[in-house]
């Protein structure tokens, strides 16, 4: 056995994933897991754009949206239009990377920081579109009743399992592809961009295309994300996709570790536990003690918020770390310029 | 044409507010480019600090005379305060620490104060619009049909008051002059003997307390706030300061009303402009970022490497 497929063991067990709704027979548990199977796509999706490329993308639920809504719309009642769930698993996120190259196309030439705040107002825009076209959408009330996937003439219904499955394979491709991505010629420039760009463009890279690249790839994640969410769901409303989720997202990969395929996984899934376990269940705890006022859901935000601050503050490179990003983020804040001027800010603090 | 003149003193209104808090964005961006995200909740929280002050001072009808200016000015002059020294604890705590890290760090935190806030300000007066005491006598002053109100009056006349302190303070006094040095050139300015920190803490306590003025009449003029305020009305504000020429003060200003303007207007002649509005602005914001990324009255500067 050479040294490679001994080290790659460990990886065996996550053929056992598949298997849990067999094992653990708590519809509720597989549930929980096949909606943080959709964060975990959208937190490998955000991680191409932000974690790869360095574009802080702050509206991120919009592509997420958009790929939610054509399921909505491709497969339901509301046109009459019934395309199968799985043309759309291929036809999604194609449709949510066209909107990240329209995006994209006309803003990516921006500075980082203006990139930001465009993106922001892209996605306060796309739920807002779909909400106001309610002759199309059903205005707040979404369109609900989603045609239900099937599989060899076996419906999906209302077990969460086939959707936890369906999760499972999706997610086992975008690690794929991912992963591919980091280590191909784009993977490279992408990196080369992040730590600076001119540099980067004097070496010959074509930034604004792979920045382009960037936004695409990234979006069409989301897109698979959206039509799997939707289908299981079974409904869209605009406000499923404000704010807070692309938040939610950014928190997950500065949690896990921008740049890391793993930590971003491990970070989504932490901070989805967090979200439908953790909060919920101390909230009853607190009531079951006699805290009857207390409702730790509500600090949900509070806490995305302490993350993003508190990681970018003492471990900017997240809990799992890219070994690049890492230095990059390392190598400025351990500047001895800086130390020195701390050094005397404290050392005149005393006097 | 009288509803045009009428939405014409609307969009000044709104771009008054708007122009208050765009000055803070534009300050903060001119000397340590950054894009303070928590500046629109610092804004809110100026609202809140006012109705705190309304509460405390047991305010509940209109006033008049003496009593109204007392009141106004202790408002203003408490949520100033408070907020400029919310803003200098945010900057104290969230970025100081991350000047020299790459760019993405201090807005990661920025985003991450601003959901602090707003959790904060949530917990604080609950997730539901919290009215505030209609204290403000509001005759309106009618000139050939447009009904002038007394609020809109104090919204300009403040936005304009403010601007030109702002501007006469960073043109004249010494703290200007070494916030332009700063903004200028951080590290020759430190050369020269500027202490950068209090520098750079000065801008956010001039910034967020303009905020907190605008937060003030924001205030009075709606009669009402909630928690997420801050969100909308710091991206458009945003917008307004890009529009402006961001780093410049009149730009800021100008961008302000101009973002009022656009607004009130589509409101009226655009079919479901209510609706649209946020598209609207958001539409500027990027058109103007594409054609004229220097802004109206920005210069177009090399970028800094």
């Amino acid at each position: 056995m050479s040294a490679t497929v001994r080290r790659r063991l460990p990886y065996l067990a996550l053929l056992l994933l598949p298997l849990i709704p067999f094992v653990d027979r708590n519809n509720s548990h597989v549930d929980f897991l096949a909606n943080a199977g959709a964060f975990v796509l959208l937190a490998l999706g955000l991680n191409i754009v932000v974690g790869f490329a360095g574009l802080l993308d702050l509206g991120y639920a919009a592509f997420f949206a958009i790929g939610s809504y054509s399921y909505a719309m491709l497969a339901s009642q509301q046109f009459g239009i019934h395309i199968p769930f799985w043309i759309m698993l291929l036809v999604a996120p194609c449709i949510a990377a066209l909107f990240g190259v329209l995006l994209g196309a006309p803003t990516l030439r921006l500075r980082g920081d203006y990139l930001a705040i465009v993106t922001l107002g892209f996605g306060e825009i796309v739920p807002q579109t779909f909400l106001n076209l309610s002759q199309y959408t059903n205005g707040p009330n979404g369109i609900s009743s989603l045609d239900q996937p099937s599989l060899f003439g076996h419906s999906f219904g209302f077990s969460a399992t086939p959707y936890y499955e369906v999760m499972l394979v999706l997610i086992a491709i975008g690690v794929w592809f991912a992963s591919n991505l980091q280590n191909s010629r784009l993977g490279r420039a992408w990196m080369a961009i992040r730590e600076d760009e001119l540099a980067a463009r004097h070496m010959g890279i074509n930034t604004t295309t792979a920045k382009l690249a960037a936004f695409a790839l990234g979006a069409s994640f989301s897109g698979l994300a959206g039509v799997a969410y939707a289908a299981k769901l079974d409904l869209v409303s605009p406000d499923q996709f404000q704010f807070n989720v692309s938040v939610l997202v950014l928190s997950m990969l500065v949690l896990g570790g921008m740049g890391n395929i793993w930590g971003v996984i491990v970070g989504s899934l932490v901070l989805s536990f967090l979200n439908s376990f953790l909060l919920p269940q101390s909230t009853n705890l607190a009531h079951q003690i006699g805290l009857t006022g207390v409702d730790f859901t509500n600090y949900r935000f509070m806490l995305y918020g302490i993350i993003l601050v508190a990681m970018m503050l003492f471990r900017p490179e997240g809990l799992i770390p890219s070994r690049q990003r890492k230095a990059e983020f390392h190598e400025a804040l351990d500047d001895p310029a800086l130390e020195a001027q701390e050094q005397s800010e404290y050392t005149s603090g005393a006097a | 044409m009288e509803v045009f003149f009428q939405q014409l003193v609307n969009g000044l209104s709104l771009g008054g507010i708007y122009a208050l808090i765009a000055l803070g964005y534009t300050m903060v961006y001119g000397i340590i480019e950054l894009i303070n995200f928590a500046h629109g909740d610092v804004y809110t929280l100026g609202t809140f600090f006012t109705l705190a002050v309304l509460t405390a001072l047991g305010v509940s009808g209109e006033l008049h005379g003496l009593p109204l200016i007392g009141v106004i000015l202790l408002a203003v002059i408490v949520s100033m305060l408070l907020c400029g020294i919310v803003g200098v604890l945010i900057e104290r705590l969230a970025y100081r620490r991350l000047r020299n890290a790459p760019r993405l760090a201090p807005l990661i935190t920025a985003i991450g104060m601003s959901f602090i806030l707003e959790n904060v300000m949530q917990l604080w007066k609950g997730p539901s619009p919290v009215p505030l005491p209609d204290f403000f006598p509001n005759p309106a002053l009618d000139v050939g049909g447009v009904s002038i109100s007394a609020k809109s009056i104090l919204v300009i006349c403040l936005a304009l008051v403010m601007m030109v302190s702002l501007q006469l303070f960073i043109s004249k006094t010494k703290i200007g002059k070494a916030m332009r040095a700063t903004a200028q050139d951080r590290d020759a300015a430190q050369l020269m003997g500027i202490n950068i920190n209090t520098t750079i803490a000065m801008t956010f306590l001039i910034g967020s307390a303009l905020a907190g003025a605008a937060g003030f009449v924001s205030g009075v003029y709606y009669g009402t706030t909630w928690f997420f305020n801050g969100f909308e009305a710091g991206l458009k504000a945003f917008t307004a300061a890009v529009l402006g020429g961001i780093g410049n003060i009149p730009g800021a200003m100008l961008g302000g009303f101009v973002i009022g303007l656009v607004e009130a207007i589509a409101t009226q002649y655009i079919p479901g402009g209510q609706q649209w509005s946020n598209v609207i602005v958001f539409s500027v914001l990027v058109l103007v970022l594409i054609f004229r990324p220097a802004g109206l009255l920005g210069e177009a500067l090399p970028e800094k490497v």
